[in-house]
């Protein structure tokens, strides 16, 4: 087994990436990622890693310059966060249309304006439509793990689509944890060489990115919803296999003492494990509560999270992001997707909260537990509520 | 006519969408895609070519022709299929011919 040491988590995720034994890194920094890529970048010039790493001019230069190394049949790495994720946009859908296998770890930050460096899933919460396999980490050893992963669902010749990892902002990426972390040789039995499905050759010379028509188009983006969808069968198979080699196995939703839950906190990401400590207060007073995260966010794992709320009364989703004017945060929008069809008609209490690194206490949650425990017991159900604004969200103070 | 290829099912289109078969634009007949055609009037031709050097799509080829009575004995002659009418033949032959009118544009029949 690996070592395990008290590190940084930035830095953890850039051993992962090393130990992956990349090819090409082509990033720029953007707090809170910056550790990341400064980290790789002085592996990469110790010789510690063999990979090409490319200083570009922006996060936009860097999606680009991973589609063109990915084109190129290399194994690819990058990182951003927030308004680095926002400028690189564009080049996302590309890199999922052209089946390009690329890792991203992404540190989740808030979006400007105002400019705010901390913690939150605006930045997420955007990009859902590009087309990426979307993972979440809740600690600075899934987001080890999940990087190698990452490699392996993108690279799976059933797959072949790019992955983002995503992890905190400040919470986790700048927060020393005792992480095993796991050297080049054991990640190499578990992920082996990189062998690309097609690449640019010029002795097989093919055109990639070339102009599709109206009568095409449809059908390429067809294969697009195909290849994320049936991505869940390979994400499934890897998570078993990490398990059975590494002992640490992830599933598409997990579950924190939700078996006989009234209500049930619905996270995802850091805020997870504040939630199961509150989940643990409120059960040794009685009340039954439990918790499920969406560690799988695309492609959505829409059986497994129908399978785990099951007999819940009420579910409280925490959002960490929402749209203006809108039908809220985009977490509940989809769990209420799921629901309308089902014959399982639980209501959801929308609430959002933790917004640009605003911590969620206790008494947060406390709070969204009264207004799910007041629904379960026959009030109305309320509108989604940014539950930490001072000054209210409807008016009341 | 230029050939009608059939669109592809979805599930037949090559990885990423890319283009497997190198020189496969030549499939794209891009004669349907003009509204006049270059005529030729070998009165006046010198054969000199240049037309065809100036030819964006690479469409006029100068043959042999011996019964001319030009220099060169060589005269144009368009791929059709693949002309888009552009012109740029008429253009660059009216700059240096000191006879006009070697190549002229007429309006494609419908």
């Amino acid at each position: 087994m690996g070592e395990r040491k008290g590190i940084e988590v930035s830095i953890a995720v850039a051993e992962s990436a090393s130990a992956c034994d990349v090819d090409c890194i082509a990033a720029y920094p953007i707090t809170p990622q910056t550790h990341v890529v400064e980290h790789l970048s002085e592996i990469v010039a110790d010789g510690e890693l063999d990979a090409e790493f490319i200083p570009v001019e922006s996060e936009h230069g860097a999606m680009s310059a991973c589609c063109g190394c990915a084109a190129a049949g290399a194994r690819t790495f990058t990182a951003t966060a927030s308004q680095g994720l926002a400028l690189m946009h564009e080049i996302l859908f590309i890199a999922s249309g052209l089946r390009m296998p690329i890792v991203m770890i992404v540190a989740n930050r808030a979006l400007s304006a105002p400019i705010n460096i901390w913690n939150d899933h605006s930045d997420v919460m955007t990009e859902r439509d590009v087309g990426w396999i979307q993972l979440f980490a809740e600690n600075g050893q899934e987001a080890f793990d999940l990087v190698i992963q990452a490699f392996k669902i993108g690279e799976d010749k059933r797959v072949l689509l790019p992955v983002m990892v995503h992890f905190d902002g400040f919470i986790l990426s700048h927060v020393v944890e005792p992480i095993e972390i796991l050297s080049r040789d054991e990640v190499k039995s578990f992920l082996p060489d990189y062998e690309p499905a097609q690449r640019l050759d010029v002795d097989n010379p093919i055109s990639m990115g070339p102009v599709g028509m109206p009568p095409v188009y449809t059908e390429c983006k067809m294969v697009t919803e195909a290849a994320v969808r049936g991505s869940y069968g390979p994400i499934v198979e890897c998570f078993d296999a990490f398990g059975k080699q590494f002992g640490r196995r992830y599933k598409p939703v997990e579950t924190y003492r939700s078996e006989d839950a009234d209500v049930l906190l619905v996270t995802m990401g850091g805020i997870s494990e504040t939630a199961m400590s509150w989940v643990d207060q409120q059960r040794s007073q009685g009340e039954k509560v439990g918790l499920v995260r969406f560690r799988l966010w695309r492609p959505l794992p829409m059986d497994d999270f129908m399978q785990a709320i099951k007999g819940a009364k009420a579910l409280a989703v925490v959002d960490r992001h929402f749209s203006p004017g809108g039908p809220g945060g985009p977490v509940a929008q989809e769990i209420k997707y799921m629901l309308y069809n089902s014959e399982q008609r639980i209501p959801v209490v929308e609430f959002v909260a933790g917004l640009g690194g605003r911590d969620i206490y206790f008494t947060d949650f406390d709070k969204m537990y009264k207004r799910a425990k007041d629904v379960v017991q026959g009030a109305p159900i309320p509108p989604f509520e940014l539950i930490q604004a001072r000054g209210g969200h409807y008016g009341e103070v | 006519m230029p050939k009608q290829v059939p669109n592809p099912n979805w599930k037949d289109l090559a990885l990423g969408g890319a283009v497997i078969e190198p020189g496969s634009a030549k499939y794209n007949r891009t004669g349907d895609w003009r509204s006049e055609r270059p005529v030729w009037t070998d009165k006046r031709c010198v054969g000199c070519g240049v037309c065809s050097i100036f030819c964006p799509e690479g469409c006029i080829t100068m043959i042999p022709d011996k019964t001319l009575d030009n220099e060169r004995g060589y005269r144009p002659v368009t791929d059709l299929e693949y002309c888009k009418g552009c012109g740029i033949c008429v253009v660059e032959c009216d700059k240096r011919c000191r006879v006009l009118e070697c190549i002229v544009m007429e309006e494609e029949k419908v």
